[in-house]
């Protein structure tokens, strides 16, 4: 894709929560919402900064669709503020809330064209006809659909019907975007392609937006900071290789990509290094704990390294590979350590053929090195 | 090997459409019968028909009940769309009781519909005449409306709406933005299945009717008993093609206006 801006680079730099005098552009304070018996949130905290593109994540019925229809205004919090630019905005309805919501299911207007579904929110702001129209022909470019504006929502492709969806929320410019699950209906090679349509558009405008998803990957590639939630709770927030690699406890690890964990007691804890007793044997890892107490240690499978000679050092697991899978670009490997207990090991294929390949019942020696490794107390 | 439908099949269908069909087959043949003898075919005319347009009482039969056919299902479609609207939308316990009392008429026998009607309008000191007739019908064909617009309602999409608002319509316009647009089809045949309901009814009609606001179910009914005139034949053949043309048209409708999967 040519002209595409360097978003990695402006990421490094792109840190307003980092900064204690800047003004978030939404707040959650404190925002709980029960339905019947379930509270789908649960004392809430957030801030989300202009231009930023922030990803709730969390499996189904975790509260984070909820608590988009809560800054959405289609639901009202039982306790707690929904602040935006500094306002209390609980008492607005929704149609009154300068947010704008992309709908999952996209919820183009059937009996509309694809123009005039664009054109609805600017209708509703009395925008003048001929810039309604011009505002429409640039809302059909910037998501390449030109000339395909006079069709009917069912004469689009699933993957046209969701850029129309993204059109008209951001025609009448929005202070913020809510992405419900906006890429669940696509299929893969075409969602790959939206994240980076997505990230673009997001840095081309300069809006803010807010993406609901379950989709680990997804919420990695395009976010600048991931909220992952729980149980209508948040568990941690951060960018998402603080997140992951960083995780806050044992749920985050093994929520957001594989996790090796090793349960165990802490034996020492000094100069930034832990040793845990763990049934496996003792595990080194950097970090800090509290010594005599659980805790565990979690390594990614792609820092594990799998060899087919023995090995001296620490964090070393003799083993043998019980299955594996091929990945193309990687291949997985689990490897039995004890009857029953597995680690999974991947390693990159560097190269076409491999002269001595591994295969299913080979012995082979894992290792990590400790700061690879995560100490988790939670 | 697929094979054509066998002379059982055939002859099963054709038995079962005569059943239904041919006492209006024969009412609309005699309808066009030259002789004043409703049993015995004299040779095909319009003289019936010429009758009929020149039968003052009949017209303004026909007149009275096109008139409480259009104002009852008018109000029976609006009230049956907002009925429907809070039978799908809301959660209180209270839909249950509304559930109820809509639905009760349509198993309530007619007889007793029109008799409470009757009783009502007594107690109330309100006069019989067209207007009772109106309202009566529009309660008799309420709950049929409000069943058409519910089943159209239930299967729309809550997000379309939400959308709407999301994009600056206050709920009441994005209803009539949006999802009115959506139900339309389902309004229509609503409208069209109450208008045939109140074209129909006999028994209502009778109870709550009063001196100038005979309809002609009425009408027909009160002449057949001094003697069936083919006058009757004409007159119910248009009646026919007038419910015909009205439910072809719902049909169109509801076919061209499907909703995409």
């Amino acid at each position: 894709m040519s002209g595409r801006p360097n978003i990695g680079g402006i990421r490094e730099t792109f840190a307003p929560w980092a900064d204690p005098a800047a003004a978030p552009l939404v707040r959650f304070d404190g925002v709980s919402k029960a339905f019947g018996d379930t509270r789908a949130v649960n004392d809430v905290s957030l801030s989300i900064y202009e231009r930023e593109f922030f990803a709730l994540l969390g499996p189904s019925g975790c509260g984070k669709t909820t608590l988009m229809r809560l800054l959405a205004g289609f639901e009202q919090p039982d306790a707690g503020r929904v602040m935006l630019g500094g306002r209390d905005i609980a008492a607005d309805p929704p149609h009154q809330r300068p947010v704008h919501m992309m709908f999952q299911s996209y919820a183009l207007f059937p009996h509309l064209s694809v123009a005039q579904n664009i054109a609805f929110g600017l209708k509703r702001q009395g925008v003048a006809k001929a810039e309604t129209a011009a505002r429409v022909e640039e809302m059909l470019a910037l998501v390449r659909l030109e000339g395909l504006g006079r069709r009917r929502p069912d004469q689009l492709s699933g993957g046209q019907r969701q850029r129309v969806a993204l059109a008209r929320a951001l025609a009448p410019r929005p202070k913020i975007l809510l992405l419900d699950e906006p890429m669940a209906a696509l299929d893969k090679k075409l969602r790959e392609e939206t994240r980076f349509e997505l990230m673009n558009l997001q840095q081309a405008l300069g809006l803010t937006f807010m993406i609901v998803t379950h989709d680990q990957d997804e919420a990695m590639v395009v976010a600048d900071r991931i909220a992952v939630m729980r149980e209508g709770r948040i568990v941690q927030v951060g960018r998402p290789a603080e997140v992951y690699e960083a995780p806050a406890d044992r749920y985050v690890a093994g929520f957001i990509g594989d996790v090796n964990l090793f349960e165990g007691r802490v034996a020492t804890s000094e100069g930034g290094r832990v040793r845990l007793l763990s049934e496996d044997g003792p595990i080194e890892a950097e970090g800090a704990g509290p010594v005599g107490e659980t805790a565990w240690v979690a390594v990614r499978p792609e820092k594990v390294a799998v060899h087919s000679e023995p090995q001296l050092g620490d964090n070393v697991l003799a083993g043998t590979i019980l299955d594996y899978g091929y990945l193309g670009d990687w291949t997985t490997y689990l490897v039995e350590i004890a009857p029953g207990r597995t680690i999974r090991a991947a390693r990159a294929n560097a190269t076409r053929t491999v002269a001595r390949p591994l295969g299913c019942g080979d012995a082979v020696w894992l290792s990590f090195e400790p700061a690879s490794a995560v100490v988790l107390t939670r | 090997m697929r094979r054509g439908p066998s002379a059982f099949n055939i002859a099963s269908v054709a038995l079962g459409l005569a059943f239904l069909y041919a006492p209006i087959v024969i009412l609309v043949l005699y309808s066009f019968n030259a002789s004043r003898l409703v049993t015995v075919w004299a040779g095909f005319s319009t003289r019936w028909y010429v009758a009929l347009f020149q039968d003052r009482q009949m017209l303004d039969a026909v007149w009275v009940t096109l008139r409480v056919g259009v104002i009852s299902a008018t109000i029976a479609t609006v009230l049956g769309v907002l009925a429907a609207i809070a039978l799908t939308r809301s959660r209180s316990r209270g839909r249950m009781v509304l559930a109820g009392g809509v639905y009760a008429t349509l198993v309530m026998p007619e007889v007793i519909l029109g008799l409470s009607l009757l009783l009502l309008f007594v107690a109330a000191g309100l006069p019989r005449g067209f207007w009772t007739v109106t309202l009566s019908h529009a309660t008799l064909t309420l709950a049929y409306a409000t069943v058409v617009v519910q089943a159209r309602l239930q299967s729309f999409d809550r997000s379309l709406e939400e959308a709407a608002q999301d994009l600056g319509c206050p709920p009441w316009k994005a209803f009539a933005l949006v999802t009115l647009p959506g139900i339309a089809p389902a309004v229509a045949a609503a409208w069209m299945l109450a208008f045939t309901l109140s074209l129909d009814d006999l028994v209502v009609a009778s109870f709550t009717s009063g001196p100038g606001a005979t309809t002609l179910p009425m009408r027909l009914y009160s002449q057949v008993r001094l003697g069936v005139n083919p006058e009757i034949n004409a007159v119910s053949t248009l009646l026919i093609g007038l419910v015909a043309t009205g439910v072809i048209a719902v049909y169109l409708i509801q076919q061209r206006r499907r909703p995409s999967p």
